[in-house]
């Protein structure tokens, strides 16, 4: 049954009860919450997913929102993130309690499933092929993964590119995607297919708000893609859309500096990056609009692949 | 002995210590518990040990496939951190052999240069060792120089581990972050009993290949993790603990005379009491054979029927999974009874009720965010 089937007092029962149980791509989760902006937030971006009777189903990750004390309730309002018991973040502004969700879910996947080798990037996919897409923040990594996605591309990731290490192949987690400050307001304009949740202020990010992702997307989540592209998206005020080639000892470097666990994982994270690294082509993408980005996307997913 | 008598929550809903005593019963388990078990093996640090467990008795293929990669991600992660200690014991070594002391690695670290069964599955929050007090100042200034520095403990902190403890507040590496312990005897100098460290060094054992580096005899090493276990306020690792001493019994037990030997080095070392609860809760928690021969040579130390009936109460809800579904009503009074009773043992009174006081009381931001005294 789809989250969405569930009534929203149905739902608000579970969420302050025995917790919602979703399946999101290769996890499933249980979640319990007396906030009702959490109960929206799930609402509104995960309608989607599967769910089930959380008394009866097995759960990788078991996350609690709660506020913190009585106290606080009144004092200042907040919210705590709570790993089946233990409390890896300290407390939030309850305004950003739907938030917190996504980032402590980010948090326990990358904490937690070494059988992946997990690199801090968006990812997306065409044609059976997988773009990932590593940046820093402020780069525009979000707002391209977005445009890609409203626009015919499937979601794979905005956070977690999530690498089989025994296939190599890349498990979709197509969760909602994190967007920031302008380009929250960039996407409502690119398409007004786009459904936004509403904005949590004064984060450690600014503002942050969560886009659903793509009925197909999600319907599909369970489909792994091959890596195809390396692509290291810079947004720049004005530029010419732009994608130049890029040096695969480099662009492994920059991957094992901003994977979760690739240290974790010890010589087999080498080997599962050199085997990511030669299956794919690397390049660097700079932008200034999007509708011109996801055009030039759209043309590197029509070229033949030169590797393989 | 009198058995432990127990209905409460803390032993119905383990289901970490059920399956360590008997693997076969996993054939009967729902998906509800396995959900509940790997739960709590995951805050016991244990999900890597009973992966290795089942492997051991041929039931991986047991556990439903979508429950399989969290004990897999945590084997992963334990065979990680193994080859980190050895290559962190080998860095301590080369940073000390200018010395030339003896340096023993005490628990975990000593169970996976001794190539000992306890090592298996385990995951390391640091690394232990034990050096001459002689030597402290020339240590830590080594151990400075190689790259490892003082954790940013409060002042309060740092007089406190220096004038009254038994090791020296814990060194962090700059570049690695791997952390160190380094001890000049096994309990502090404030506390009831004085196990001399020059006794425990006398019969330390070379580990072959790193001259100069050394672990404990057996049976000191049995000792050192009981007296650990039960001098320890907060037992955040409480049920991992055991099961390293279970595994070394098991493993020790093998010698001729063993359980005779063992019972006589605690008394000589004043642990008596100490091993007495080890055997007492390894036996209730883990099934681990121990021979009443034991326990009658261990008679003199044992508490008496009173204090023990409250320390059974105490201990099987503390050393149970520090999950929730294993905690009943008496539970954190449990957990407070047991940091109390560890730190009456360490300490006299005219400084142990200032220093609950500061700890209550005075926590400074500092205080909180550092790694705290042990």
């Amino acid at each position: 049954m789809k989250l969405l089937q569930l009534s929203p007092s149905e739902l608000q029962q579970r969420l302050s009860g025995p917790g919602v149980w979703l399946r999101t791509g290769p996890f499933s989760l249980r979640v319990q919450s007396r906030i009702p902006s959490v109960a929206k937030g799930l609402v509104d971006l995960y309608g989607q997913f599967e769910t089930r009777d959380s008394r009866h189903a097995f759960a990788d990750f078991h996350v609690e929102l709660n506020a913190p004390s009585m106290l606080r309730r009144w004092l200042r309002p907040q919210v705590d993130f709570s790993f089946d018991g233990s409390l890896p973040f300290k407390p939030l502004p309850l305004d950003q309690a739907y938030p917190m969700l996504e980032w402590g879910l980010n948090w326990c996947v990358s904490m937690h499933a070494h059988q992946y080798l997990i690199i801090h990037a968006a990812v997306v996919e065409k044609n059976g092929l997988a773009a990932i897409l590593p940046a820093p923040p402020g780069s525009g990594k979000s707002t391209l993964t977005a445009g890609l996605v409203l626009s015919g591309w499937r979601l794979l990731s905005d956070e977690l590119t999530l690498i089989d290490r025994v296939s190599g192949l890349i498990h979709p987690l197509p969760r909602p995607v994190s967007l920031k400050n302008q380009s929250i307001d960039v996407i409502r304009g690119f398409s007004p297919e786009a459904f936004i949740n509403r904005a949590s202020h004064d984060t450690a990010k600014g503002t942050v708000a969560h886009m659903r992702p793509p009925r197909e997307s999600v319907r599909r989540q369970h489909e792994p893609a091959r890596p195809g592209w390396v692509i290291f998206p810079k947004w720049s005020a004005g530029s010419e859309t732009a994608l130049s080639p890029r040096s695969k000892a480099q662009t492994f470097m920059f991957l094992a500096q901003n994977a979760f666990n690739y240290s974790h994982l010890g010589t087999d994270g080498f080997r599962v990056g050199t085997a990511l690294i030669d299956h794919v082509d690397c390049y660097d993408f700079q932008y200034s609009q999007l509708p011109e980005a996801v055009a030039a996307f759209d043309r590197l997913a029509a070229t033949p692949h030169d590797v393989d | 002995m009198t058995s432990i008598k127990s209905a409460h929550t803390a032993r119905s809903q383990d289901r970490v210590s059920a399956i360590l005593r008997d693997p076969e019963s996993l054939r009967r388990y729902s998906m509800a518990d396995w959900d509940l078990l790997i739960r709590q093996a995951r805050s016991s640090g244990l999900l890597a040990r009973i992966r290795h467990m089942l492997a051991q008795n041929h039931l991986l293929e047991r556990i439903p496939d979508v429950a399989r990669w969290h004990f897999d991600a945590a084997a992963t992660l334990a065979d990680k951190q193994q080859l980190a200690v050895r290559w962190e014991v080998t860095q301590i070594q080369q940073a000390l052999a200018g010395l030339a002391i003896p340096v023993v690695v005490l628990k975990g670290g000593a169970y996976v240069m001794a190539a000992l069964p306890a090592a298996a599955g385990r995951l390391f929050n640091d690394i232990d060792i034990l050096v001459p007090r002689e030597q402290l100042n020339q240590v830590e200034a080594a151990l400075m120089l190689a790259g490892w520095h003082p954790t940013g403990l409060s002042a309060y902190d740092q007089r406190y581990y220096r004038r009254w403890m038994h090791e020296i507040p814990p060194m962090q590496h700059m570049q690695r972050a791997t952390v160190i312990d380094v001890h000049h005897a096994i309990l502090p100098d404030t506390a009831r009993y004085h196990p001399d460290s020059g006794k425990l060094r006398s019969r330390a054992v070379a580990v072959a290949g790193l001259p100069g580096i050394h672990v404990l005899a057996a049976e000191d090493r049995i000792l050192h993790s009981a007296t650990h276990l039960f001098h320890d306020g907060e037992l955040p690792h409480g049920l991992r603990d055991l099961t390293d001493l279970d595994l070394l019994l098991r493993d020790a037990a093998a010698a001729p005379d063993f359980w005779t030997h063992l019972c006589a080095r605690a008394d000589e070392l004043q642990l008596g009491r100490s091993l007495f609860y080890a055997l007492r809760y390894v036996q209730y928690f883990l099934d681990t054979p121990v021979p009443d021969s034991a326990f009658a040579a261990l008679h003199a130390a044992a508490p008496d029927r009173l204090t023990l009936a409250l320390m059974d109460r105490i201990f099987t809800r503390v050393l149970a999974p520090s999950h929730a579904s294993c905690a009943d009503a008496y539970t954190p009074a449990a957990r407070l009874a047991a940091y109390v009773r560890a730190h009456w043992l360490r300490m006299p009174a005219h400084l142990l009720i200032p220093h609950l006081f500061h700890k209550a009381f005075i926590r400074t931001e500092q205080d909180s965010e550092a790694p705290k005294p042990a």
